[in-house]
C-alpha cells in the first residue's frame, strides 16, 4: 500500500436530510438521515461502515457516488469536489468510483446479457470498442471467477453467488479507484459469503482498489475491513483501526453493539450489557447526544450538548463527553 | 424427562411442471422435553418444511408429506383430521416466524389478535381473554401494554412486533414453541433483546423450543442440541459443545470453516467448492458427495446410516463406519 499524503476521500460535514410531507396544512419535517459526519479512506485500504437500521450507513454510501444529491458538507475525491458538481460535470468522473448492491436479484437488468450488463459501463464512457467489448467482458468474468459461456446468458440462471460476482465484474468493468460494496454479502449465505469476501480481498491486492463496505453484519465488517467507523442514527460514534475498535471500544453505543453479537462458544455466557428498548426516530432526534436517551452512563451534559467528534488519540476518533 | 416430540423418517415432496423436489428425505430427530433443539443449515436444506409438516402447513397442492411419523403427545400427528390439528396448533405447538410483520394482521388491532388465539383455545369470556393478553403482553416486558394492545402492527418496531408474536404465541402455554429464524430480520441489539426473552419465557413456562436458523451464533446462546441438516436431510446430530468443539461431517467442517468468526482472526475463509444439489434431482447416495474432500468408494452407492463416532454425536457419513476401513 503506497502512502499518499493525501487519502482518496475525504469527507466533512455530509448531511442528507430527506423531507416528507406532514399533514396538508403542516410543515415539512425531516428525516435527518445523515446529520453531519466526517471521515477520509486512504488508497487501497477497506473502510468499514456499521451500524443498525436507520443509522445512515446505506446514504452515506449513495451520497458519495452522487446518486443522491447533499443537503450539505464537502466529498472531496482525490481533491475535488463532488459536492459542487451538476450532472455534467460528474459524468467524466463516475468511471473513478463504482458500487456494489446487496441484492443479486433486483440489481440486474433481467433483460440483458451478462456481456451486455458487464460491458454497458464501458460502452458509456467510451472505453472500448463495440469489437472489443466482448473480450474485455469476458476478463472481467475470469477475474470473477465465472466463464466465457456465461457472456450470453441471462441473469436469471445463476445463483445468488454467481450474480453477485456478476455485479461485482460490472463494478470492476470501468477500472474504478473506489468501490463502495452496500451489504453485498448479506443476501447470501454463509458458504457463498465466504467466496465472495475472499474474491473481493483478492481483487483488492490485484487491482489496488479501495473499499468503502457498508455492512450491518460485525464479523464480517471485522473480518474484511482495515478501519471501522460505527455510525447511530446519522453520526458516526467512533472511528478507528479494526483491532483497536473491537479489543477497546470507547463509545457506549460500540460497546453495546459488539456485546450483542452471540459468541459462537456456547460455554460462555454473556456479559449482559445489553441494550435496552430501540432506536429513536430520525425525524426528531435525541437532543443532545442522540445516544443518551439509551446510554448506562448518560450525565446531564449528555441531554444537553452535543459531543465533538474528534481525535481522542492516534487514529481513533470518538463523539462522547466521557470519552475525554 | 420424557420425550416430546419425536419425528421419524419424515418424507416431503413438492410437484412442479412434472418435475419432484424431494425436500425432506428421510429426517429424524427427537425433542427431549424442557430442551432447546437446533436446526441449522443454509437455504433450501429443508429446516423450514420440517417446522411446517410437523404443523401439517405444508400446501397441498404443491406439497404432501408422503412418509413418516411424527410422535407427539401418544399421537402421530399425521393421523390427526384437520379439525384435531387446530386445536393443537397454538395450543400445544406454537410456532413464530422470522417476519413479525407477515404473521401479525396488519388491519386488526394488536390486542384483538391476542384475544383471538386465547378465545380459540380457552374458555374465557372476552374481558377474562383481555386480562390475560394484557397478561402476556407485561411478561415479554411491553412498555404500556394496555396502550399497545389498541395499536396495530405498524405502529410498532419489529423487535415489538416480535414480542407481541411471542406473546401471542405462548398465550396458551404450549409444549413445544417452533422458532423460525426469530431474529434474522432484527437488529443485533434487539437480537440480543429476543434472544434474552426466549430464554426467560422458556424457563417461566417449561417451554420446549425447536429453533430453526442459519445463524450459528443463535444457536450456541439458546440450544442444547443441535442437527446439521443439508439437502433435505440431517448430516448431523450433537449436543451444542459437542458440535461446535467437533463438527464431524465435511459439511459442517465446512460450514463452520466459512464463518468469520468474531473471536479469531482469518486472512482467507474455508471455501466449499460447487453448488448445492437440485433436489429434483439429488445424488446417488450421499448428497453431498460431489463436493466432498473425503470422497470415496461407499459415498455415490447409498446414503450412509448414522454412526455414533461418541457419545452425544451422530454423524451420516462414512469416514465414521461402515466404509472399506470398518467391519
Amino acid at each position: 500500500m503506497q502512502h499518499q499524503s493525501e487519502p482518496l476521500l475525504k469527507v466533512k460535514g455530509l448531511k442528507k436530510h430527506f423531507p416528507i410531507a406532514r399533514g396538508w396544512r403542516q410543515e415539512k419535517a425531516f428525516v435527518h438521515a445523515v446529520d453531519g459526519i466526517d471521515f477520509s479512506i486512504d488508497r487501497g485500504e477497506t473502510l468499514g461502515l456499521v451500524g443498525e437500521s436507520g443509522c445512515g450507513k446505506t446514504t452515506v454510501g449513495r451520497l458519495i457516488l452522487k446518486l443522491i444529491e447533499p443537503t450539505d458538507g464537502e466529498i472531496l475525491f482525490e481533491g475535488k469536489n463532488l459536492a459542487r458538481l451538476d450532472k455534467k460535470g460528474i459524468h467524466p468522473m463516475r468511471r473513478a468510483f463504482q458500487i456494489i448492491f446487496q441484492d443479486p436479484f433486483a440489481s440486474l437488468n433481467p433483460r440483458m446479457t451478462v456481456g451486455e450488463i458487464v460491458g454497458r459501463p464501458m460502452e458509456i464512457h467510451g472505453l472500448v470498442e463495440r469489437s472489443e467489448r466482448d473480450e474485455r467482458a469476458f476478463q472481467l468474468l475470469e477475474a470473477v471467477g465465472l466463464m466465457k459461456e456465461h457472456l450470453t446468458r441471462y441473469p436469471h440462471e445463476f445463483s445468488g453467488g454467481q450474480r453477485q460476482r456478476i455485479g461485482i465484474a460490472r463494478a470492476l468493468a470501468t477500472q474504478p479507484r473506489l468501490i463502495v460494496a452496500d451489504e453485498p454479502t448479506s443476501a447470501l449465505d454463509v458458504s457463498v459469503q465466504a467466496q465472495i469476501l475472499n474474491l473481493m480481498k483478492q481483487l483488492q491486492k490485484e487491482f489496488g482498489l479501495t473499499y468503502l463496505f457498508i455492512s450491518h453484519n460485525i464479523s464480517v465488517i471485522r473480518h474484511i475491513s482495515d478501519r471501522v467507523a460505527v455510525m447511530y442514527l446519522g453520526k458516526i460514534v467512533e472511528m478507528a483501526e479494526k483491532n483497536v475498535l473491537f479489543e477497546s471500544p470507547a463509545h457506549p453505543y460500540t460497546k453495546a453493539l459488539l456485546a450483542a453479537v452471540p459468541s459462537l462458544d456456547p460455554r460462555r455466557k454473556r456479559d449482559e450489557v445489553i441494550l435496552e428498548g430501540d432506536v429513536p426516530s430520525p425525524i426528531n432526534p435525541p437532543s443532545g447526544c442522540r445516544f443518551h436517551t439509551r446510554c448506562r452512563y448518560a450525565l446531564p451534559r449528555c441531554y444537553e450538548e452535543e459531543p465533538f467528534f474528534h481525535q481522542v488519540e492516534d487514529g481513533r476518533w470518538v463523539a462522547c463527553h466521557l470519552a475525554e | 424427562m420424557g420425550t416430546l416430540l419425536s419425528v421419524k423418517n419424515l418424507r416431503t415432496q413438492f410437484y412442479s411442471a412434472g418435475r419432484t423436489v424431494k425436500a425432506l428425505d428421510g429426517v429424524s430427530f427427537d425433542i427431549e422435553e424442557g430442551s432447546a433443539f437446533g436446526l441449522v443449515g443454509e437455504t433450501g436444506c429443508g429446516k423450514s418444511v420440517t417446522a411446517l409438516s410437523i404443523l401439517r402447513l405444508i400446501p397441498y397442492p404443491p406439497g404432501k408429506i408422503v412418509e413418516g411419523e411424527i410422535r407427539f403427545s401418544g399421537r402421530n400427528l399425521l393421523d390427526l383430521s384437520e379439525e384435531e390439528m387446530r386445536s393443537v396448533r397454538g395450543k400445544e405447538i406454537s410456532m413464530i416466524f422470522q417476519e413479525p410483520m407477515t404473521s401479525l394482521n396488519p388491519v386488526f388491532r394488536i390486542g384483538d389478535q391476542i384475544i383471538e388465539v386465547i378465545t380459540l383455545h380457552q374458555k374465557l369470556d372476552r374481558s377474562q381473554a383481555f386480562e390475560k393478553t394484557i397478561e402476556m403482553l407485561e411478561r415479554v416486558h411491553i412498555p404500556e401494554a394496555r396502550r399497545v394492545a389498541k395499536q396495530f402492527p405498524h405502529q410498532l418496531s419489529g423487535g415489538m412486533r416480535q414480542r407481541v408474536m411471542i406473546a401471542m404465541e405462548l398465550s396458551c402455554h404450549p409444549h413445544l414453541l417452533i422458532a423460525d429464524e426469530p431474529t434474522t430480520a432484527l437488529d443485533v441489539t434487539i437480537q440480543a433483546q429476543i434472544l434474552r426473552l426466549i430464554k426467560e419465557m422458556r424457563r417461566e413456562f417449561h417451554t420446549s423450543i425447536l429453533l430453526i436458523t442459519h445463524d450459528l451464533g443463535v444457536i450456541a446462546e439458546l440450544c442444547d442440541w443441535v442437527a446439521v441438516m443439508y439437502a433435505g436431510s440431517i448430516v448431523e446430530q450433537a449436543s451444542v459443545e459437542e458440535i461446535f468443539e467437533n463438527p464431524r461431517h465435511p459439511y459442517t467442517q465446512g460450514l463452520w470453516g466459512a464463518i468469520p468468526l468474531m473471536d479469531r482472526e482469518k486472512d482467507t475463509l474455508a471455501v466449499i467448492p460447487g453448488t448445492v444439489p437440485d433436489l429434483s434431482q439429488p445424488p446417488e447416495g450421499c448428497k453431498f458427495n460431489p463436493r466432498c474432500a473425503y470422497r470415496f468408494d461407499p459415498c455415490d452407492r447409498a446414503i450412509p446410516p448414522l454412526f455414533q463416532p461418541s457419545p452425544e454425536h451422530l454423524v451420516s457419513c462414512y469416514l465414521y463406519g461402515g466404509g472399506k476401513n470398518h467391519e
